[in-house]
């Protein structure tokens, strides 16, 4: 397996600027600019009708730009049609030939080579060995299973060589078992071939799960472009967090800041100081802001002998066991809605009933000011 | 529960009106081979002989070389003119498409006989001498929609990721064309074939207005049926036309359903969109 090129020392290898696409009056991509950096796992994540398959589709050559650029590997695509682009799609259907064999899928883009036919089957079989399929060439596509049919797609793809790969939702048509075991595969594929993938998903925890970078999007805008640790943990905004794992929300009031801290009267929680590289949202003197915190950076105190940086008292609202995790939903005195905390099952431990009051311990270091 | 008591009524209806549709089709072949020049019950006696007329009148080969000719024409014309229509109808948006599609259409439910005469004014108008050729373009026109119609399903069961799929993998157009889009929807062009084909050879109205001096096979059948001596032999031909007929529409409805179970496999497997 080669080493994943480090944030600094890895090239661009497609430059996108100022990209729009506009259907009659529609803006389906208002502005999208993004540098996705060679050998990296990229995923664009948004809901339905954001445009993360738009601008796929646009980096592969389906669609045209309404305005912007886009460039591959240092060279300008416009123009470019896309049996000309170093780049290669695996499609949300597969678009697997029916009418061929899974080699004849596979050998399909190196017709063009004109390989001797020794070669040409050296280079199939290999292919399919990548993604487990050896010795399935002689089969028909058509008599393959969703899975296998996601793999043969796979190996089409990678035998040429692209520069960039592309996948459209691969995941989505799959059932829960074998996505998750596809997402760990097409992450070990992706680092030892080394090739740029660019996922387009609307599964966060699938992006989080495999990518390097992720860009999110909304309304054809990207909201933020980060790391899955950076994207979790410091959301650029309301909509981001709310979009990313689960996230309560309390409302506060700014009351003062000095140096690096900002002082907040948190509804629910009280006075605290949070450090600014908390704060995404601009702070100017006192003002309404919005609070967020992660259910898994609270915790319920079980006995006396647990202790926290900071304690409140509620009481249990509502409870959902999971097997590893219970959610508890825990309301406070001054807080608007129930607060969601999950709690890992850990061996003696017992699972709260609904009315049961309850101690919350939580942290300063975990508190998030959003817009 | 009335099951199992009282009569049947739906099937009565069913076995009768199969009657009504089929009896008079079935006549055909049985006073064919029927040893008497009147076509009435009783039956006189098995003969072979008025096939035996047919393959002797030179007249009849000649109206059905014709017939051959102007299907074939027919045949393959109309199916060029219904894969483009198809595949513009089916894969790009264009303005007035649907009026411009209706309009196309619009021969299927057209009265012939209006068809014919506009046909003839126009010709005739236009200085043009009526021949073989005119009766291909009259059926060019009732067959092209037949034609898209049979070859629409097809291109729309066609998944469209694959055509880029194949652009993807590095093919041109042309290519994608050829080693994609052909394959896939070649059980809907035989299918398209094989009925333009059977309509072209059965075609009486276009074809008696605007042929010429050749007759074809049905306008022939037509001219025969003023010589009650030629009935049976009239029989004997309508018999094999018949025969001819039903093959070749089983065999593009054969097409058909293989080229809808192919497609079958891919729309099972594609999501919903993005």
């Amino acid at each position: 397996m080669s080493d994943i090129p480090t944030a600094a020392d890895a090239r661009t290898i497609i430059d996108a600027r100022n990209v729009t696409k506009h259907y009659g009056d529609v803006k389906a991509l208002d502005g999208i600019s993004a540098e996705i950096r060679e050998g990296e796992f990229f995923s664009l994540l948004g809901p339905s009708g954001c445009g993360k398959t738009t601008l796929l589709r646009m980096i592969a050559g389906f669609d045209e730009l309404t305005s912007g650029t886009i460039a591959i590997n240092g060279e300008p695509m416009a123009g470019v049609p896309a049996n000309l682009r170093p780049t290669n799609m695996v499609f949300q259907s597969y678009a697997i030939f029916p009418h061929l064999t899974v080699a004849e899928n596979v050998a399909y883009g190196l017709r063009r080579k004109k390989l001797p036919k020794e070669e040409l089957q050296r280079e199939v079989e290999a292919a399919l060995e990548m993604v487990d399929l050896g010795g399935y060439g002689p089969r028909a596509s058509h008599a393959m299973s969703g899975g296998q049919r996601q793999r043969v797609a796979l190996a089409r793809a990678l035998i040429m060589r692209p520069k960039v790969l592309l996948l459209d939702e691969p995941l989505s048509a799959l059932d829960k078992k074998l996505r998750e075991q596809m997402q760990v595969e097409l992450r070990r594929l992706q680092r030892a071939v080394g090739i740029t993938f660019i996922l387009v998903t609307h599964d966060q925890e699938e992006a989080l799960i495999m990518s390097d970078r992720i860009a999110v999007m909304f309304d054809g805008r990207i909201s933020q472009l980060a790391t899955p640790q950076e994207l979790y943990r410091l959301p650029a905004n309301r909509r981001v967090a709310s979009f990313i794992g689960v996230m309560n929300f309390l409302d506060g009031t700014v009351i003062g800041e000095d140096g690096d801290a900002v002082h907040l009267d948190i509804a629910a929680l009280g006075k605290v100081s949070v450090p600014k590289s908390q704060c995404k949202s601009r702070i100017d003197g006192t003002a309404p802001a919005h609070v967020g915190i992660r259910p898994e950076m609270l915790t319920i105190l079980f006995d006396e002998t647990e202790q926290a940086e900071r304690e409140v008292t509620g009481t249990i609202s509502d409870v959902v066991y999971y097997g590893d995790m219970t959610y508890y939903d825990v309301q406070l005195p001054g807080a608007e809605k129930p607060i969601t905390i999950s709690m890992r099952n850990t061996a003696g431990r017992a699972v709260l009933e609904i009315g049961a009051t309850a101690r919350v311990g939580w942290g300063s270091e975990s508190i998030v000011v959003l817009d | 529960m009335r099951r199992g008591t009282g009569i049947n009524w739906l099937a009565v209806y069913a076995v009768a009106y199969m009657v009504f549709l089929y009896a008079p089709a079935i006549l055909l072949p049985i006073f064919a081979v029927n040893d008497s020049t009147i076509i009435a019950f009783p039956l006189r006696g098995f003969t072979g002989k008025w096939f035996a007329d047919l393959w002797s009148s030179e007249a009849l080969q000649a109206s059905a070389l014709n017939s051959l000719y102007v299907a074939v024409s027919t045949c393959i014309v109309s199916t060029l003119l219904g894969v483009c229509a198809a595949r513009a109808a089916t894969r790009y948006p264009f303005p007035g498409k649907k009026g411009i599609m209706g309009f196309i259409m619009l021969p299927l439910v057209l009265p012939e006989i209006i068809v014919a005469v506009a046909l003839l004014v126009v010709l005739v108008q236009l200085g043009l001498d009526l021949s073989l050729w005119t009766v291909v373009l009259g059926h060019v026109l009732v067959c092209t929609p037949f034609s898209i119609a049979v070859l629409s399903s097809a291109f729309q069961g066609m998944d469209r990721s694959l055509e880029e799929a194949s652009l993807d993998l590095g093919e041109t157009r042309f290519n994608t064309f050829r080693r994609v889009t052909l394959p896939l929807v070649m059980p809907g062009i035989i299918s398209s074939l094989l009925i333009t084909f059977t309509i072209s050879l059965d075609e009486f109205i276009i074809a008696f207005f605007l042929t010429g001096t050749d007759a074809t096979l049905p306008v022939y059948i037509w001219s025969q049926l003023r010589f009650p001596a030629k009935l049976p032999s009239v029989m004997a031909l309508g018999t094999i036309l018949l025969l001819v007929t039903i093959v070749l529409l089983i065999l593009a409805e054969w097409f058909r359903r293989r080229s809808t179970a192919r497609r079958g496999e891919d729309i099972s497997i594609a999501g919903g969109l993005a």
